[in-house]
């Protein structure tokens, strides 16, 4: 009996002690995630901390070689400046202007279309789908040239130019934004259980009512993730206003800030900073407020449909 | 997966016993459904179709594009130097820069999946950062961590005593600079879809392999990389559209130089089609991206319809 209760203790300690092991190897584990983890936040946050430390800095600060991580004299100037500046504020505003409506086209159209598609059959609609997606998969590298042509073909045509026009980029942006903002609502009204849009159509209710009345409000949370994407796409697009756009009352807040601001081989690293700053901040504002909104938005793409 | 939903839509309200106005209402249901897509439809076929097919006729032309010359733009290409160097750099830049963001993001996933859940919200939240800021404001950033004479980075590694590194200036750092900064942009988007992956893997699986003896290693390998594949595979490809086709990043940090050497098929084609102005040339280069977004887009197309099938 001696035998089996010293057994019995033995095996209870040998258990602890392993438990004991675990838990401390658990607790290493921990601790390495943080270390890497911090690694990684600081590689990953360096370029925007810089764009701020470079932002509060004078010219002369910048160019003298004193230690760039650190501002000696930290000054508003550079903000002051550029909020003021007639320049920038028209960049700010065609962005702005741009982005807005291009964010109301986006959902007009690829609302009623996602729920057509996910909701009603017709001829051609699963190929529609598809090509839905195909669509977005095209990079606008691919097109830029083309539609270049085409509206200079178009404006010699028809007398009305498109080139070098801010409203040209309400025609184009759409087509970035359309097809993923179709594709992810179609994922989204699918997960919607038909019990919910049948019980509305035998209540009398037409399929503009089931639209407005139960699967918007069903599917808000997908709507939401599209919207911002449908935002954070536009504001961001560089290449199309970059080859459509040249006159500098005509540019968007991406091109404006780098053609203009970069004058020659004179670099003016305060302003440009701030500048780029001040553009990074809409997203990066929306992303702190929706973060979750905007983590389902890009997990959807692949996930959803 | 969309098709059969309405199929069974479909199948349910033909299947209601309605003798009059059933043709009449299927008939005004499609009417309904093609106006709600009409523009839809029409957005695709004029700003997409259309420009991609008309690329395509652009590009048999001449550079005043006056008459027809068959193949002799492609040609052309194949007997310029600057060509071959643009399609070995695109890939390289590409296939090195996916396969970095895929490590970077998995590496980070695991990390951010091992701290307590309360915890990972803040770190998820700081380390998306590069992917939310507009890539054309962030390449300024890291033009300026580049820059020749100022260089933030030259500042740091110049006290352990390493000379000033040519970070735009070089071919070979040039390359590297624009695949780093590529991966410092794309490695969070890899970061977010597989942590999300990893919390679809049910935790018995790990706990089973922990019984029968698995090491971390082992864990990985057997049970996270399987339960994963699908989603690994499927932003690996995404990412390579994407990246095989960027623009911002090489435009902005290097403009293709130096010499050229850093040009990828994007501001190549910027380069000779807007910026020289040879739009049949332009057109012809951007053309060759089609075959290997082809293949990408065919192996995402098949992944999401097998999913589709087996939900």
């Amino acid at each position: 009996m001696t035998a089996i209760a010293t057994a019995a203790t033995a095996g209870a300690s040998a258990r602890r002690s392993k438990r004991r092991s675990m838990s401390r190897e658990r607790r290493w584990a921990l601790r390495w995630s943080y270390f890497f983890l911090t690694l990684f936040a600081m590689f990953f946050l360096l370029p925007p901390v810089y764009m701020l430390i470079t932002s509060l800095k004078t010219s002369a600060e910048i160019s003298a070689a004193t230690n760039p991580w650190w501002v000696y004299n930290p000054t508003l100037a550079n903000y002051a400046e550029l909020l003021s500046s007639s320049q920038f504020l028209t960049y700010f505003r065609n962005s702005a202007v741009v982005s807005t409506v291009v964010v109301a086209v986006t959902m007009l159209i690829s609302v009623p279309a996602a729920f057509a598609l996910s909701r009603m059959r017709f001829w051609g609609s699963a190929t529609l789908a598809t090509g839905v997606f195909l669509t977005y998969l095209i990079p606008e590298t691919l097109l830029f040239i083309p539609l270049f042509k085409m509206f200079a073909v178009f404006g010699d045509a028809t007398g009305i130019q498109l080139i070098n026009r801010w409203w040209v980029l309400l025609l184009v942006y759409p087509t970035l934004t359309v097809p993923f903002c179709t594709w992810v609502m179609i994922g989204y009204f699918a997960s919607i259980p038909r019990e919910l849009d049948e019980a509305a159509l035998i209540d009398g209710a037409n399929y503009r009512q089931v639209l407005t009345r139960v699967f918007i409000p069903v599917a808000l949370p997908g709507l939401i993730a599209a919207t911002i994407f449908a935002f954070t796409v536009s504001w961001a697009q560089f290449l199309y206003p970059l080859a459509f756009t040249t006159s500098t009352d005509q540019l968007v807040l991406p091109v404006g800030i780098i053609t203009s601001l970069i004058k020659g081989d004179v670099f003016n690293w305060g302003q440009i900073m701030t500048g780029a700053l001040l553009g990074a901040a809409p997203p990066l504002l929306i992303y702190a407020f929706l973060m979750d909104y905007y983590i389902a938005g890009l997990t959807a793409g692949a996930t959803k449909g | 997966m969309a098709d059969a939903v309405i199929g069974q839509v479909t199948d349910r309200a033909t299947a209601r016993p309605r003798r009059f106005g059933l043709r009449s209402a299927m008939r005004r249901k499609s009417m309904t459904a093609f106006l709600m897509t009409s523009p839809l439809i029409l957005l695709i076929a004029l700003l997409v179709v259309y420009p991609a097919l008309y690329s395509v006729n652009l590009a048999t032309l001449n550079r005043s594009m006056e008459h027809f010359v068959g193949f002799g733009n492609f040609l052309f290409l194949f007997n310029r130097e600057t060509f071959w160097m643009v399609v070995r750099q695109s890939c390289i830049f590409a296939l090195t820069a996916v396969l970095f963001k895929a490590i970077f993001g998995f590496v980070v996933a695991h990390f951010v999946h091992n701290i307590p859940a309360k915890g990972q919200r803040k770190w998820r939240g700081m380390l998306l950062v590069p992917w939310v800021i507009p890539p054309a404001m962030s390449c300024l950033a890291w033009l300026w961590l580049f820059d020749p004479s100022y260089s933030a980075f030259n500042w740091v590694f110049e006290k352990f005593g390493i000379g000033p590194i040519p970070w735009t200036g070089d071919a070979m750092w040039a390359r590297f600079s624009v695949i780093l900064v590529n991966v410092w942009i794309g490695a969070p988007f890899f970061m977010i879809m597989y942590l999300a992956a990893l919390k679809s893997v049910p935790e018995q699986l790990y706990e089973a392999a922990a019984v029968d003896g698995a090491n971390f290693l082992q864990r990985t390998w057997y049970v996270t990389l399987p339960m994963m594949r699908n989603i690994i595979a499927i932003t690996a490809l995404f990412s390579l559209i994407v990246t095989f086709a960027n623009f911002d990043i090489v435009r902005i940090l290097t403009a293709g130089g130096p010499i050229d050497l850093t040009h990828v098929f994007a501001t190549w084609a910027f380069r000779v089609g807007i910026e020289v102005g040879d739009i049949p040339l332009g057109a012809s280069v951007s053309l060759f991206m089609v075959p290997i977004l082809t293949v990408a887009a065919i192996f995402i197309l098949r992944d999401i319809n097998r999913r589709g099938n087996e939900a």
